[in-house]
Order: C-alpha cells, then structure tokens, then sequence
C-alpha cells in the first residue's frame, strides 16, 4: 500500500518578465489501487503538476510538499524519483535520437530492478507487452519516440508503464491525438498494469471520453493552478454536461 | 637529400588553411625538422583474397594520381621512396571487409608514408584501416575508384594519447563510381585529416561520413574538400562530433566547390557538435562556392549544443541515472554514423572507448 501526498504545492516557472506562479496550493492524495482523475482547461497548470512530481528541472517549487509514503519526494533527483515508484507517461514524449526502444527499454528496467533482466525472460516480457498494445514487433528497433505517430508515442508511454510497475503513476493527457481503436486499447493497457500492479493512477484529461473506458474513483477540477471541485464519477458527467465555463470566469 | 624540402613554404598558421591547427603541436611534420624514419608501418590484417594484392611498390612505378597543395603531403612525396600499394582488381566482388593495420611506431621519429589503393573498373570492396598505438605519422592517401566501382573505406583513429597524425585521404571518383568514408577519430594528441574528394566524370558520387570525440587537451581537425568539376555527381558529407574536458578542440571545414562545368550537381553537408562541458570549443565553417545555377541542389548546415534537458529528464524520469543518460545520448548521438561502418565487433568496441572516454572526462 503506497500513498502520494501533494500538500499546498505552489511551482513558478522562469520567463523572461521574471517568476510565474503556475501552480497556486495544490492538496491531492493518491493511494495505491485508487484512479483520480484531474480535468481542467487548456493551460491550466495539469502538465506543470505532473512535471513538478516527475522534477523537471523547469519547475522551481516555491512551496509546499509532495511525499512518497512518507519520504520527501522534492528532495530526489529525477531517477531517484522513478526509483521510489513514480511513473509519468508524458504529454510530449521526447525523441532520443539514435538509443532503440529495446536498449532504452532495458537501461530502464535494470535500474528499477536494479539488476538486468534474464536476456531470456526479458524478450518475451517486451514481446507480451507490446502485443498487448497492438505494436508491430519492428518498434523495439526504432529509435525512442523519433518519427512516432501520436498514437505510438502514447501506446509506448503505456507499454513503459506495463514493464516498468510503478507505485503510483501520472498520465497526462495519454487520451489526446487518439483515435477510438488506439483509445480503446491505451486504456486496457492502463487497466491491465493498474489491476496487476495495483496502481494508484493520476489520469490527466482534457475530455470525458477516456473516463468511459478507465473508471475514476474520484474526479478533480483543475482551474488556474488549483483544484476548485472534487467528487466522485458524477462530477465528470456534470463537466461532460456544461464545460469548464463557469471554473475559468470564477 | 633533395632540395625541395628546404626550399618549401612553411606555415606561419596566417594561412586560411592552417589558422585553426597548433602548429608547435605537429611534430614538425610540416617545418622539415621531424626526424624521418624509413618506416612502413601499414600491413595487411586479413588473409590472402583473390583479386586483392597488397605491396610495397617504388615510387617511381606508382605516381601520385593528384595535385595536392598541402605542404605536408608535398614533403611525403618528396621523402617516399616507396608506395604501399592495395590493388582490387576489376570486377572483383570482395564480400569481407579489407583489413590495413598501422601499430608498430615511435615518438622520437616520424613515419612518413604515402597509400595508394586502387579500386578497378566495377570492383567493390570495403577497407578498414586500424590506426592505433603511439606513433608521428604524416599520411598521403590516394584512392582512385574506377567507372563503375564501389568503395567504403572505414579510418579508423583509435591511437594512444601521444600520437600527432597528419594525413590526407584523397579520392578520385570515376564515371558511375561511389566512394564512401568513414572517418572516426577518438585517440591522439594532435589528428589533423583532410577526407577530399574530386569527380573525374558524371555519375560519380561521394559520401564523407565522420565522428570524432575530444577529450581535455585533444585537438581533432578534419577538412574535406569535395571538387565538383564535372556534370551530374553527388556528394553528401554528415560530421559529428562531441567534445569534453578543458582545452578539447575541434575544427570541421567543409568546403564545397560546384565549378560552372558541374551542371546537374547535387550536395549536401551536415555538421554537428555536442558541447559536454565548459572549456571546450568546436569550430565549424560549412563553405559552399557555386559557380553554376544549373544544379539539383546545394546546401549544407551546421550546430553546435548542449546535452538537451528534456532527452535527459525522460531517460530519468525511467530511473535512468543522470551519468548513464548521457551515455545514451551520446552513444546515441554517434550511432546514427558509427552503424554505418557495418561490423559488430569494431562498433561495439568503438562505443566501448567513446563511454570510458566520457567517464575519464567526467561529462
Ligand atoms: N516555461 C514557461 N514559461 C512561461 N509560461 C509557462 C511555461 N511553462 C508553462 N507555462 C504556462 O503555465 C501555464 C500552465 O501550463 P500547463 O501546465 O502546460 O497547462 P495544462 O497542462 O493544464 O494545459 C500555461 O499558462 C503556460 O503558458
Ligand atoms: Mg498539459
């Protein structure tokens, strides 16, 4: 049992008129096996969260904590972060030119699991994983996310999350630039690795549609840098109903 | 002794083609003070292969088969008595690679050598020499690829930490004829290289691939010339290079000459650093001169950066240390050349180097 703890985080980002508060106190508690949704509009502050966890070097936090069943999350470095159980499948992911999925792949794993997966064992886990998502097999030697469609980036986002195992994981917008048969199939990725890992799970979304396929257990407003509501499913039905009009003029 | 050495032009480093090379660091391979030793260092690694003739031929029965104004390739010709000679004869198909090995060397004496290999009509072979070890070593390679043939040559400058090694590594490219280098530079104190190329006739086609990785007080220079003196030829140059530690340099020129006869031209040069710690400096001057309109296409590019934040931050974010991301940067950065030479075994032992490089510099 794991439980992230995100109390009155307050992030600023450096421009070039100075420091820009983005994110204003956020309070969110995430326990393992649990699916809470975050949903707001467009700038909102939904990815500078999920970066600010992750610690993208981007983010200063001005204040606040965020801890990992106790320990200082803010304190970690980036792989350190991943190593005590945090996952972010990422808005954008980024291209690394050059490194293969396959090698990329399993730096990761044999860091996590801190030592390197059987050759043998490892294959196969990789070929189950991304059979599971519909991957074609040549895709373990393509280079990390470089030429990817949308949906392969997403689709690779989520055959990490299935290999890798986190303790709690954030998914920031893994719905967007989906078509329905790609949604279809990211989702039972997610349910698949939460059922079997028991994941607490941070879906980030712009839109319900994702919400009919991967069922939260609670539902988050995310308006100009903190949450504004809470509850439980019906809150996305009401979203789904009236937009986010009345959060943004507030 | 013959006169022409005293009488040549000595660079003063004022001379656009010197201006970036320390020239107290090349052994006076270029002033006529190294002290030359009568040595012939290059051999062949592989076994006998038909059609393939390796020899030490006198310099009387094998001319140089071009005009070089550099003033170290003028004293190589001034100084060798003899040619090492690769012949691969006409049609021959040579499925493994060529192996040419330079090892045995000195540092209190200079080898200087001039290379010859001859690729004959619709020949197509690959040669990889292996230069490693210590040594000074001043180097006037020719390469004449014949209609229709087909070379990859793979260069290979692993050498120790002391090694100064100025060379020229020329190729005339002949009717329908493709030459392909591939350049890797990762030892030596002082590697100044000029990969040129020069088409006799259509249809001919070049590709000049290169890295090179600089590590505190190497200075890595390579300057290709490619001479598009007649219609219809192709040329594409893609350099890449890393540098870390204080005092590394590295200079990449890419000059680029379409003279009003080479109607139909096509080319493109690429050059790339990676800049992996403060104190270092890569120079790079991509040149283009056209003297025709008449072409399918002209350009080049060049850059210089940082390790990019975000590669590192999602390698991380996988639990990736920051040390082991950019390894996989960098090797990533390389590969895209390096797996172009083809052979597991010289890659993954190049890669070997190029990490325990990095970690020496602490980038
Ligand atoms: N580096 C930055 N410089 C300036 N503003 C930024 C920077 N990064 C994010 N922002 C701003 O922070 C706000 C929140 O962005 P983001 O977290 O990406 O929102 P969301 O994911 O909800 O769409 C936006 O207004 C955005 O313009
Ligand atoms: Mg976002």
């Amino acid at each position: 049992m794991s439980t992230l703890e995100i109390r009155g985080l307050k992030v600023s980002v450096d421009t070039e008129n100075g420091a820009v508060e983005i994110l204003k106190g956020v309070d969110l508690t995430i326990k393992s096996g649990e699916t809470h949704a975050i949903m707001g509009p467009n700038g909102s502050g939904k990815s500078t969260l999920a970066y600010s966890i992750a610690g993208h070097p981007k983010y200063n936090i001005t204040g606040g904590t965020v801890t990992l069943d106790g320990a200082d999350v803010l304190e970690m470095t980036v792989d350190e972060r991943a190593k005590a159980g945090l996952f972010l499948a990422m808005q954008y992911p980024v291209e690394v030119p050059g490194v293969s999925v396959s090698n990329f792949l399993r730096t990761a794993a044999t860091a996590l699991r801190g030592e390197a997966p059987k050759l043998r064992t490892w294959v196969g886990e990789v070929k189950d994983a991304m059979q599971a998502l519909s991957m074609d097999p040549s895709f373990a030697q393509r280079n990390v996310n470089e030429g990817f469609s949308g949906g392969e980036k997403k689709r690779h986002e989520i055959m990490q999350l299935e290999l890798l195992k986190p303790k709690i994981a954030i998914l920031d917008e893994t719905d967007s630039g989906l078509d329905v048969d790609a949604l279809r199939i990211v989702s039972e990725g997610v349910n698949r690795a939460k059922e079997s890992n028991n994941i607490g799970v941070v879906l980030i979304t712009h839109y319900t549609r994702i919400l009919r396929y991967i069922k939260p257990d609670f539902v988050h407003v995310f308006a100009n840098g903190k949450i504004v509501e809470e509850g439980g499913p019906e809150l996305a039905d009401k979203l789904e109903a009236n937009g986010y009009a009345e959060y943004v003029t507030a | 002794m013959t006169t022409l050495t005293t009488n040549y032009l000595t660079p003063t480093g004022r001379e656009e083609a010197w201006r970036f090379t320390p020239l107290k660091r090349l052994g006076g391979l270029h002033d006529g003070t190294a002290v030359i030793a009568d040595r012939h260092s290059l051999t062949l690694g592989s076994g006998n292969v038909a059609g393939v003739s390796f020899a030490l031929v006198s310099a009387s029965d094998a001319s140089p088969i071009s005009e070089s104004d550099d003033v170290i390739v003028a004293r190589i010709r001034d100084f060798a008595k003899e040619v090492s000679v690769l012949t691969i004869a006409a049609n021959t198909e040579v499925a493994e690679p060529i192996f040419l090995k330079r090892s045995a060397g000195a540092l209190d004496t200079a080898e200087f050598s001039r290379v010859l290999i001859r690729v004959e009509n619709h020949a197509r072979a690959t040669v990889i020499i292996e230069n490693s070890g210590d040594t000074h070593l001043a180097e006037d390679l020719e390469i004449s690829v014949a209609p229709g043939a087909s070379l990859t040559l793979v260069s290979l400058q692993e050498w120790g930490g002391k090694s100064i090694h100025a060379g020229r590594q020329h190729a005339v490219v002949d009717r329908d004829a493709s030459f392909k280098s591939i350049i890797v530079t990762i030892g030596g104190s002082l590697v100044r290289l000029l990969p040129t190329v020069e088409f006799a006739a259509p249809g001919a086609s070049c590709e000049l691939l290169g890295v090179y990785f600089a590590t505190s007080g190497q200075f890595f220079e390579h300057r290709m010339f490619v001479d598009h003196k007649v219609p219809n030829a192709k040329s594409r140059v893609n350099y890449k290079g890393a540098l870390a530690g204080d005092q590394a340099h590295t200079v990449w020129i890419g000059d680029v000459f379409i003279r009003a006869a080479a109607e139909g031209t096509d080319t493109y040069e690429l050059n790339r650093n990676l800049l992996l710690s403060d104190g270092a400096r890569a120079d790079s001057v991509p040149n283009l001169e056209i003297e025709t309109g008449e072409i399918v296409g002209a350009g080049h590019a060049s850059t210089t950066g940082r390790f990019d934040d975000e590669q590192l931050f999602y390698l991380m974010s996988r639990g990736i240390t920051l040390a082991d991301a950019r390894r996989l940067v960098v090797r990533g950065f390389f590969n895209e050349i390096v797996s172009e030479i083809g052979n597991e075994e010289i890659q993954t032992r190049l890669m070997d180097r190029i990490d325990s490089e990095l970690a020496k510099a602490g980038a």
